[in-house]
């Protein structure tokens, strides 16, 4: 059976399928992270200092658990990624299939790149004794970075396929494989605008 | 955006776009961890972070995500889900007052 609508536009949307897909898909992920944002405003507002104590010491400021340094290089690399990955489809749209794997190589080795950097990050806390059961600041920290860093990955499985043996599409259907990059760099670049919002509220507030 | 439809031309237009947009992310992520320095009182901090995150976001959504120029239909499936969004913070927020105030 064919799919119908994967290269040309849905006459009742003006759009093909997979689009239409990705942004329903994006709307659900908003409130999965809305959900556990909510949570968070919630904890905060109820306790009386933040993040408070952990392991018997106490903690006035975010910037005394977290290293702010690290957590602004992982929003740079993020960043970057997102021009990257976006970079890879207009490659596409200009024909040069050798300068998409470049870009869109960049890009997987950037979300690489944040995802070591967070699990030296998680490393660090973990000699330490900080694991998310000692206090809600530590909770609230690993539940949403930790979640963040899954999507990071599940991103990194799908870029690293089309960069590799779904690339092979492009030999025998270049529009269909521009629209699955399209789709895929929709995706990534909402994990960024997590991160975006992610990055002040946890390490600077 | 009908982006099967680009030329070459508003191809290379975009990619500028790209680059330019890139460049204001990068100094807005420096001016967001700028001000945190400053260490401002609580609430106006959080507006200023989130004043500032909201920018960078529509950045990114705008013009990465090619949302201006999208199709309606996808438009109002966003506004659909803000709204459901600010509705379920709400609700927490409401749960939350509504207990201070009864003193639970």
């Amino acid at each position: 059976m064919e799919i119908p609508y994967t290269t040309t536009a849905r006459p009742d949307t003006g759009l093909y399928n997979a689009k239409i897909g990705i942004w329903l898909f994006l709307a659900s992920e908003v409130m999965l992270f809305g959900g556990l944002f909510s949570a968070y405003i919630f904890l905060r507002i109820g306790a009386p200092e933040w993040p408070g104590t952990i392991l018997g010491e106490n903690f006035a400021s975010s910037f005394d658990v977290l290293s702010v340094p690290i957590g602004t290089f992982n929003t740079m690399v993020l960043i970057a990624s997102s021009v990257t990955v976006v970079m890879a489809w207009a490659q596409l749209m200009l024909k040069d299939f050798k300068k998409f794997r470049y870009y869109m190589g960049l890009t997987i080795l950037l979300a690489m790149v944040f995802l070591v950097v967070k699990g030296f990050e998680y490393n660090d806390k973990f000699v330490h004794g900080y694991f998310p059961a000692e206090g809600t600041f530590l909770a609230v920290y690993f539940t949403l970075t930790g979640l963040h860093g899954l999507h990071v990955l599940g991103g990194v499985v799908v870029m690293a396929y089309l960069w590799g043996p779904g690339a092979k599409m492009w030999e025998t259907n270049p529009q269909q494989f521009t629209n699955r990059v399209e789709v895929a760099g929709l995706y990534w670049h909402f994990v960024d605008l997590v991160w975006i919002f992610l990055f002040p509220t946890i390490y600077l507030l | 955006m009908a982006s099967e439809n680009m030329t070459v031309e508003e191809v290379h237009k975009h990619i500028r776009v790209y680059l330019t947009v890139f460049a204001a992310l990068a100094v807005l992520t420096v001016v967001t961890v700028g001000v945190a320095y400053i260490h401002m009182p609580i609430i106006p901090a959080l507006i200023v972070a989130l004043i500032i995150a909201s920018i960078k976001a529509g950045l990114v959504a705008g013009y990465f995500m090619h949302l201006i120029g999208e199709k309606k239909i996808i438009h109002g499936t966003l506004l659909l889900t803000f709204a459901f969004f600010v509705a379920m913070v709400a609700l927490f927020l409401f749960a939350y007052y509504d207990q201070a105030q009864v003193g639970v």
